[in-house]
C-alpha cells in the first residue's frame, strides 16, 4: 500500500514542472501550421470524416483551428473564430467519430514529427473542447 | 494440459484476428479499453477498472477474448473467457479458471459471471474519473478442496465492487498516466477457488484495490497493482501485488507480461511468479 501511495503523490507532482508553453515547445506557429495542414489531409483521406466538412471552407478552418491551437497551448493568439458549439451544431458528431478524429489529429502530430509526450500535452489542451462538440 | 493451454491461445489468436478483418468496434483511444483482469472483467490484470473491456463507444458493441496464465512457484492459474460490452456502458463477461495444484496434482474449476454497469464519465475526457459498479458471480466447479479447508461455503459467492479510473493526458512529464482505485465486498478465499468465507470469518468484507501506470508510448504501458484479501480461512492469505508492462500494437490486440507476487496460498509461503496475458478483439 505505501508504494501505491508514493506513486499517486509522484502522479500528482508530475503536473506542473515545465515552465515553458507547450505552443514554444512545439516550435511556434509552423509547427502548429504543418500538423493543421497534416490533419487536413488525414482527413481528407478519411470518407467517414471528410463527409462532415461537406460544404465547409478548408481555408477557414486551417486558419481557425491554427488559432485555436495556439490560444490553448499558451501561444500568444486570441481565437477569433465561432463557437465550438456554433460550429458543429446540426452535426450529431458521434463519440466514436470524435475519437476517430482524434487519432487523425495524433497521425498528423506524428508526420511532423512531434514528440509523443509533446502530442499528449497538445491533447490535454484541446481535451476540455470535447463537450462542445458530440452530438449536437 | 500443456496442450489444453496451447489451444485456448490459439483460438484467442485466431479470434482476434478474424476481428481485424470484421472491422471491430474503435470508437476509443488506443489503450483506454484497458486490459482485462483474471476474473473476466475488464481492468487491469488483477483489478476490475472502471473500464469496460472493448473498445466501443456509445454507439457500438464490442466483443473480446482473453486468455491468462499466472505460473507461481507451487500453483498455476489458467483463465480464458469472453466479454461482450455494450455502447459503453453495460459489460457482460463469462470466465473459467482452472487452478493446477503443481505440487500436489490435481487442479480446481471455476466459473465467473461478470456484471458492470458505468455509472459515470469518460476515462480520458471527463474532469472526474469514471465510476463503474460490477459483480462477479462465482461458481465452483470442484469442491472438495474448499470443503477441506473448511470454507463455509463451496458452492458460490458473488464478489461487489466500485470502481473508480481516470486517464491523465500527458500529466507525468508529458506521459500519459492512468490511476484505478477499486473497493471490493467479496467472502471469496483465494479469489474463489478456496471457498467463500471461512472458519475467522463468514460476511463480507471491503477490500481495497489500485493499480497505477504510465504510457510511455500509444502502445507501451507500464505500471503496478495491489489487491487487498481477506483472511476467512486463517491460513494467512496475503495481499496481492504485480509488476506489469503491456504491449498494445493496435486496438484488436494487447499482450501483458506481469510479475506476480500472491505471497502466501493455503499454507505454501511466497508465490511469485510470472504472469502473461493475451487480449483480443473480436468485434
Amino acid at each position: 500500500m505505501n508504494k501505491l501511495i508514493l506513486f499517486s503523490i509522484l502522479l500528482v507532482s508530475g503536473c506542473a514542472i515545465n515552465q515553458t508553453s507547450v505552443y514554444q515547445q512545439l516550435g511556434g506557429e509552423p509547427k502548429v501550421n504543418e500538423i493543421v495542414e497534416n490533419f487536413v489531409i488525414e482527413i481528407e483521406k478519411d470518407a467517414v470524416i471528410l463527409a462532415y466538412f461537406e460544404g465547409a471552407n478548408i481555408d477557414r478552418f486551417v486558419d481557425k483551428l491554427s488559432e485555436q491551437i495556439c490560444q490553448r497551448t499558451g501561444g500568444p493568439c486570441d481565437y477569433s473564430g465561432d463557437t465550438m458549439q456554433q460550429v458543429h451544431a446540426g452535426m450529431n458528431i458521434s463519440e466514436t467519430d470524435f475519437n476517430r478524429t482524434v487519432d487523425l489529429l495524433i497521425n498528423a502530430m506524428n508526420k511532423a514529427g512531434v514528440s509523443h509526450r509533446l502530442q499528449n500535452k497538445v491533447l490535454a489542451a484541446l481535451a476540455p473542447t470535447r463537450d462542445e462538440m458530440l452530438y449536437l | 494440459m500443456k496442450e489444453k493451454r496451447c489451444y485456448t491461445y490459439f483460438i484467442v489468436l485466431f479470434l482476434s484476428s478474424l476481428g481485424g478483418i470484421a472491422n471491430a468496434a474503435e470508437g476509443k483511444l488506443i489503450g483506454t479499453a484497458g486490459l482485462v483482469q483474471i476474473e473476466g472483467s475488464g481492468g487491469g490484470g488483477i483489478v476490475p477498472w472502471a473500464t469496460l473491456a472493448g473498445y466501443d463507444s456509445q454507439d457500438e458493441i464490442a466483443v473480446s477474448a482473453f486468455t491468462t496464465q499466472v505460473d507461481i512457484d507451487n500453483y498455476r492459474l489458467n483463465a480464458f473467457g469472453v466479454a461482450a460490452s455494450f455502447y459503453d456502458k453495460v459489460e457482460l463477461s463469462i470466465t473459467h479458471q482452472r487452478f493446477d495444484l503443481k505440487s500436489l496434482g490435481g487442479d480446481i474449476k471455476q466459473n465467473i459471471f461478470g456484471l458492470k454497469y458505468k455509472l459515470y464519465g469518460d476515462v480520458v475526457y471527463s474532469n472526474w474519473p469514471q465510476i463503474s459498479v460490477g459483480l462477479q458471480h462465482k461458481r465452483l466447479e470442484d469442491k472438495a478442496i474448499a470443503d477441506l479447508l473448511d470454507a463455509n461455503s463451496s458452492n458460490s459467492g458473488t464478489d461487489y465492487y466500485i470502481a473508480a479510473t481516470k486517464v491523465h493526458l500527458g500529466a507525468l512529464a508529458g506521459f500519459n498516466a492512468v490511476w484505478n482505485l477499486t473497493a471490493r465486498a467479496t467472502k471469496a478465499n483465494e479469489l474463489g477457488l478456496l471457498g467463500y468465507g471461512g472458519v475467522e470469518n463468514k460476511n463480507y468484507e471491503i477490500m481495497l484495490e489500485g493499480s497505477i501506470g504510465v504510457l510511455f508510448s500509444r502502445h507501451v504501458a507500464v505500471g503496478l497493482e495491489y489487491r487487498q484479501k481477506p483472511d476467512n480461512l486463517g491460513l494467512g492469505e496475503d495481499d496481492w501485488v504485480d509488476y506489469f508492462i503491456s504491449y498494445i500494437p493496435n486496438k484488436d490486440f494487447n499482450v501483458t507480461l506481469a510479475w506476480a507476487k500472491l505471497g502466501s496460498i493455503a499454507g505454501a509461503p511466497d508465490q511469485d511468479g510470472l504472469y502473461v496475458s493475451i487480449n483480443g478483439q473480436l468485434w
